[in-house]
């Protein structure tokens, strides 16, 4: 689903079974819960209790003075109002914190299932979206939580409460109310229509000029240089001429409702004030009746025009707790391995090998890797990569070259399991890889990709991610490794100088550098680079790798590089096309080949 | 401000109307009570059927008057509030058109995105809702109190301890509660903050085996975030019990002195209810001007966001009579220093060679080497610091910009399409130019080798930053672009690096024999890429290191040699 239609979908597909759901979540806080309803009805009642009284009060001065029972009576609504006060204070204290503590599992839920996902779940969500979910989501959710239901129980128990008093009051006059409510619920409705619709397109407008302000934002060097500034203000003007017309729109009739209603609820107040006195003249009312039926259609108007407000909240809220949910249901990663990785006495690491009577075998981890008719697809009937067959012996360095989209990338991503394969078998060190426990792999390799990503927080801590263990001087160690030591010690605070934003106040090159100390630090026995050097120039390269010689040393090594001198020296070069092998060799065997690679040496062809 | 304010001359009439409006459905609604209250007191008393029918129509016409005036206003402050919002974002707009590059440095884009998109939307928010809520509730309460005290202006002094009450709790909430909602923010930017770095880095984290520590950090932060989020809301709570507590007792209070002047007779029973109605309405109208104060300072944010950019000035200023025309295609630099607006390095020094028209001059060096630099002072992307540029014997200031970078083309090192077709992104360069001078142009620049292969031609859809072509296509389709310009001097930006040496060949030979007569100068990685200019710069760290050609660079320049022996093993391409 496209950022465009995510906003316009504010109805839940099933809202029941999402509301039981999401009710679920309050059994950890029953006693809130529970206690919060309960006050919340405390002081809806007391507030119908605190308005009944005003009629006896006033009777007790208008119809016939009694000191005794006017004092009796103010002090009865005293205690009400007090009760009001209390009950919406603690009702409201319970149900933010129910709200509160909901929200939090909800997002820790979230998050811990987010790191559990399938990379290929990834691929097919776009950061946006789940970020939306995260924060829009959640925060709706919050809201309509913390009031929402509050305001929708009190308001309930208002309207409910009210009614049976006016009932009790006088069956006429409550006839009218009710004559009147109607004609209101229909204004909601034809407004609340009309504001929806228009708010759907006020929507498109709004992210119709987003679309365009981020293009031309993200170009506008080039709208410099070209000298397109005029045009592309026209163009802009057009937009945001639209987008005027049409929030305008929305927002007359979202803010309309306010003073319709609200002079709805004053027509009735008329209503009743005039049928009202004609009943008082035929003595079948008090005025202090009056007072008391008048204070009710004002308390009654509201809550109506604000349940009207919140369902239109409470419904996008339910819509999106469906697509928390739905994250919340997303498959997790599988991980049905049962060889660990342990250590021997000696400090030597082996994989501990389940046999079918029941013992164990001791299988030293070496770093041999093997693929054997291995096929895969992203996307059912669409291969990726169509019987590979390759292996790599410990220590070994295998370099991947072919265009974008040969399914170089798609190859490392399969020996540290990101993606399943659909046939043929992967062995590390004779063991099949889908019976090795994920995180122990994974334990043993380290991967360094093109774009570089660095978290917030100091450069020892980003080094460090490597190996959470790494003392201090391990991880300069590794930083002198990776030739990464010599603009470290240049920054402000050395190691301890924080990173911000991803590492952006670092050159592209600094950045890969880290990156590269960071697998340095984690000693891995199987290495994979990924582009790594892609994006710095020659230059800098030659600085890079000099680090990097020495931390491929005693590794087996996977390269994919777009820059020919970067695999020369390795021990077998696969030319990948369209999937499949279609060379390989060491340099020399495939020169003599004179077939893809040499054309690609000597320039003939584009990689793309 | 007074400048922003004029932004609202257009949408004036409605800003004006709006309140007026406002002001007209406030009498109404202050009217009914007073008018319920004749009804009770004569029409009662008196037992007049028709004066009760009479007063009774009055307060339903009162109503829908009230009714129609108050949807007006809603409709009056939409269209000025939206409209005022349309206008500042037209403005921004154009300002940041009007920016240089350095303007630009300093912005950055995502925040330039930020102010012209969710800025701009609630300045037209709060704009509305001042012209609204600002007016209605100080008049709604000043009449309310006009009422009361002509009412019963004894009765109507429980007033002077409601309202200071009221005010001050509002007020100490509001103080307090603001340094937590600033605090709630940041906490919640935290939360945010490492989501959006673990969705980017999920295969890092993978990679390493980190979900359970990430999971760990995200527990710290999200646990702050609900104690921080508890603090401030359990504060803000409490307005809404003190203020009924507050009216309550006010009308209680009202009761309890009223009730003795009914008994005595100095006040109707039907005063004494509208008195009643009176009381919420100040109460509520207290409450709504809390409600605009923190509205108004959530759009005063905003304002002061697009007044920052409203306010820059573009260093680069045109002089009175400007030059229109480029003599001709030589480009000369005379000791030229650069510095960026706030570094405190300079990023060239003491730079000075010259080119002739229709000369090729290539550019070499490492990253950090400030070749893109040099190249974007002769369009006056930016100024020099000290020295000049002269391009066809006139300093480059002394040209009409717009004139300069007409006729000199820049093909960006980071550069861009934009979403539509090929043909409309050919038109950057000549919005007049034919389909032949298109088909031309993608030939020169070796695009029409592949575009001519699509189907729709020209037409083929071009997605948002020209995802859908391979980097090489790119660069080919902006070279093209740059060229239907017809410029007299043409600037590549490392633009050719992902392009394959046999198609960067070719396009060198068009530069070379097809269109001589333009100055071109070529910034590159690649050696191949200039070894047959006339004349090569070796930039490092901003200082010409050696000027020559191919055959003396070898001789003299040791950085020159080290890169040419470098590729010579076998780089292909970036």
């Amino acid at each position: 689903m496209n950022k465009k239609s995510r906003h316009l979908q504010l109805k839940p597909k099933n809202p029941m079974k999402t509301l039981k759901r999401l009710f679920s979540y309050f059994r950890f806080n029953r006693i809130l819960f529970i206690s919060g309803i309960l006050f919340i009805i405390i002081s809806s009642l007391a507030q119908i209790g605190a308005n009944a009284m005003l009629s006896p009060i006033i009777d007790s001065l208008v119809v016939g003075f009694n000191k005794g029972l006017f004092i009796r009576y103010l002090f009865i609504m005293g205690i009400f109002v007090i009760l009001i006060a209390v009950g919406q204070y603690v009702g409201n204290l319970c149900m933010v914190r129910l709200a509160q503590k909901t929200v939090h599992r909800i997002r820790e839920e979230m998050f811990a299932h987010m790191e559990k996902l399938p990379i290929s779940f990834f691929d097919t969500h776009s950061h946006g979206e789940l970020m939306s979910t995260f924060t829009n989501d959640v925060d709706i959710l919050n809201q309509s939580l913390e009031q929402g239901v509050s305001q929708v129980l009190l308001s309930a128990i208002t309207v409910v409460g009210t009614f049976i008093m006016m009932i009790i009051l006088s069956p006429i006059l409550t006839l009218v109310v009710v004559a009147m409510l109607a004609v209101m619920m229909v204004t909601i409705r034809y407004i609340g229509q009309r504001s929806a619709k228009n708010f759907r397109s006020q929507q498109a407008t709004l992210a119709d000029m987003n679309g365009y302000i981020e293009e031309i934002m993200s170009g506008q060097k080039v709208v410099k240089v070209f000298n397109y500034e005029n045009r592309a203000i026209d163009d802009f003007s057009k937009r945001n001429e639209d987008l005027r017309k049409s929030s305008t729109q929305a927002a007359t009739y979202g803010v309309m409702l306010m003073p319709v209603m609200g002079n709805l609820s004053f027509v009735l107040y008329a209503l009743v004030s005039m049928i009202g006195s004609f009943l008082v003249m035929k003595n079948r009312l008090s005025v202090g009746n009056i007072a008391t039926f008048l204070q009710y259609t004002r308390t009654i108007s509201r809550p109506i025009t604000m349940v009207s407000n919140q369902f239109n909240t409470l419904f996008a809220a339910l819509a999106g707790a469906e697509r928390i949910f739905n994250v919340l249901d997303q498959e997790i990663e599988v991980d049905q391995g049962d060889v660990r990785l342990e250590k021997d006495g000696e400090g030597k690491y082996y994989w501990n090998l389940p046999k079918e009577d029941g013992g164990f075998e001791k299988v030293p981890l070496k770093g041999h890797i093997s693929f054997e008719d291995v096929s895969f697809g992203y996307v059912e009937g669409q291969k990726v990569l169509k019987g590979i067959n390759l292996y790599a012996k410990p220590g070994q360095k295998i370099a991947f070259v072919g265009s974008t989209g040969a399914g170089k990338t798609t190859i490392t991503n399969l020996i540290n399991r990101f993606y399943e394969i659909n046939e043929g078998n992967i062995y590390y060190d004779g063991i099949d890889i889908r019976r090795i426990n994920k995180y122990d792999l994974r334990s043993t390799m380290s991967i360094v990709l093109q774009d570089v990503h660095l978290f917030e927080g100091t450069v020892a801590d980003n080094i460090r991610y490597g190996r959470l263990d790494a003392t201090d001087e391990e991880v300069k160690e590794a930083a002198k490794l990776a030739n990464a030591h010599y603009f470290i010690k240049n920054l402000p605070q050395v190691y301890d100088t924080i990173l911000t934003g991803d590492g952006g106040n670092l050159s592209q090159g600094e950045r890969q550098l880290l990156s590269i100390a960071r697998a340095a630090v984690a000693n891995p026995t199987i290495l994979i680079l990924d582009e790594a050097t892609s994006s710095v120039d020659t230059r800098t390269e030659k600085l890079i790798s000099k680090g990097m010689d020495k931390l491929m040393e005693g590794r087996t090594t996977f390269v994919i590089a777009h820059r020919l001198s970067t695999v020369r020296d390795s021990n077998a070069i696969m030319v990948l096309e369209q999937g499949e092998i279609i060379e390989r060799g060491d340099h020399e065997d495939l020169m003599s080949l004179k077939g893809r690679y040499y054309a690609l040496n000597t320039g003939a062809i584009e990689l793309q | 401000m007074n400048k922003v304010l004029l932004l609202m001359k257009k949408y004036k009439v409605y800003a004006i109307l709006s309140p007026i409006f406002m002001i007209l459905e406030v009498i109404a609604d202050i009217v009914i009570p007073y008018l319920m209250s004749l009804i009770v007191d004569v029409g009662i008393a008196n037992r007049d059927i028709d004066y009760i029918l009479k007063i009774g129509l009055l307060m339903i016409l009162a109503a829908l008057l009230g009714m129609a005036f108050g949807v007006l206003s809603a409709h009056c402050g939409a269209r000025a509030g939206f409209g005022f919002a349309a206008e500042i974002r037209n403005e921004t707009f154009k300002k940041v058109q009007a920016f240089s590059f350095a303007n630009l440095d300093k912005f950055t884009v995502s925040s330039l995105i930020t102010r012209l998109t969710n800025d701009c939307n609630t300045i037209g928010q709060v704009t509305m809702m001042s012209l609204r809520m600002a007016i209605r509730a100080p008049f709604m309460l000043l009449f309310a109190l006009i009422m009361s005290f002509t009412i019963n202006s004894s009765l109507a002094r429980v007033f002077m301890v409601a309202i200071p009450v009221t005010a001050g709790a509002i007020t100490i909430i509001l103080y307090k509660a603001r340094p937590l909602f600033l605090k709630l923010q940041g906490r919640v930017d935290r939360v945010n903050a490492i989501i959006q770095e673990n969705l980017v880095g999920i295969r890092v984290v993978k990679s390493f085996n980190r979900q359970k520590h990430e999971e760990e950090r995200f527990k710290e932060r999200n646990d702050s975030l609900r104690d921080t989020a508890l603090k401030a809301i359990s504060l803000v709570i409490l307005l809404m019990p003190i203020l009924n507590l507050i009216i309550y007792s006010t009308i209680m209070a009202v009761l309890w002195f009223g009730g003795h002047q009914v008994v005595l007779g100095s006040l109707g029973g039907g005063e004494l209810i509208s008195f009643i109605t009176y009381i919420t309405q100040v109460m509520i109208s207290l409450m709504m001007i809390s409600m605009f104060f923190m509205q108004f300072l959530r759009g005063s944010a905003s304002m002061q966001r697009i007044l920052e950019v409203l306010n820059t000035e573009s260093e680069i200023k045109e002089i009175s009579e400007p030059e229109k025309e480029l003599k001709d295609g030589s480009i000369i630099f005379e000791n030229v220093s650069f510095l960026y607006p706030g570094s405190n390095e300079k990023t060239l020094r003491n730079i000075s060679f010259k080119i002739e028209t229709g000369e090729t001059l290539g550019i070499i060096g490492s990253t950090g080497s400030s070749k893109s630099t040099l190249v974007q002072l002769i369009p006056r992307l930016y100024d020099v610091t000290e020295g000049a540029v002269y391009v066809g014997g006139v300093d480059v200031r002394n040209f009409d910009i717009k004139a300069l970078r007409d006729q000199v083309a820049f093909v960006l090192q980071k550069n861009t399409l934009f979403s539509g077709t090929i043909r409309e992104n050919m038109k950057w360069g000549n919005e007049n130019a034919t389909d032949e001078e298109i088909i031309r142009a993608l030939k020169h620049a070796q695009a029409w080798e592949f575009v001519s292969k699509y189907e729709d031609g020209l037409d083929h859809r071009v997605e948002q930053g020209g995802e859908n072509f391979s980097g090489g296509q790119k660069q080919r389709l902006t070279i093209a672009r740059a060229l239907l310009k017809s410029p007299k001097i043409l600037i590549l930006d490392d633009s050719t690096s992902a392009v394959d040496m046999a198609t960067d060949a070719k396009i060198q030979e068009v530069f070379k024999n097809e269109l001589s007569e333009i100055t071109t100068i070529i910034i590159a990685q690649r050696i191949s890429s200039i070894q047959h200019a006339d004349r090569i710069i070796v930039l490092h760290e901003g200082k010409i290191e050696s000027l020559g050609d191919h055959e003396t660079l070898l001789k003299i320049s040791p950085i020159y040699r080290e890169i040419y022996e470098s590729q010579q093993k076998g780089v292909i391409g970036e």
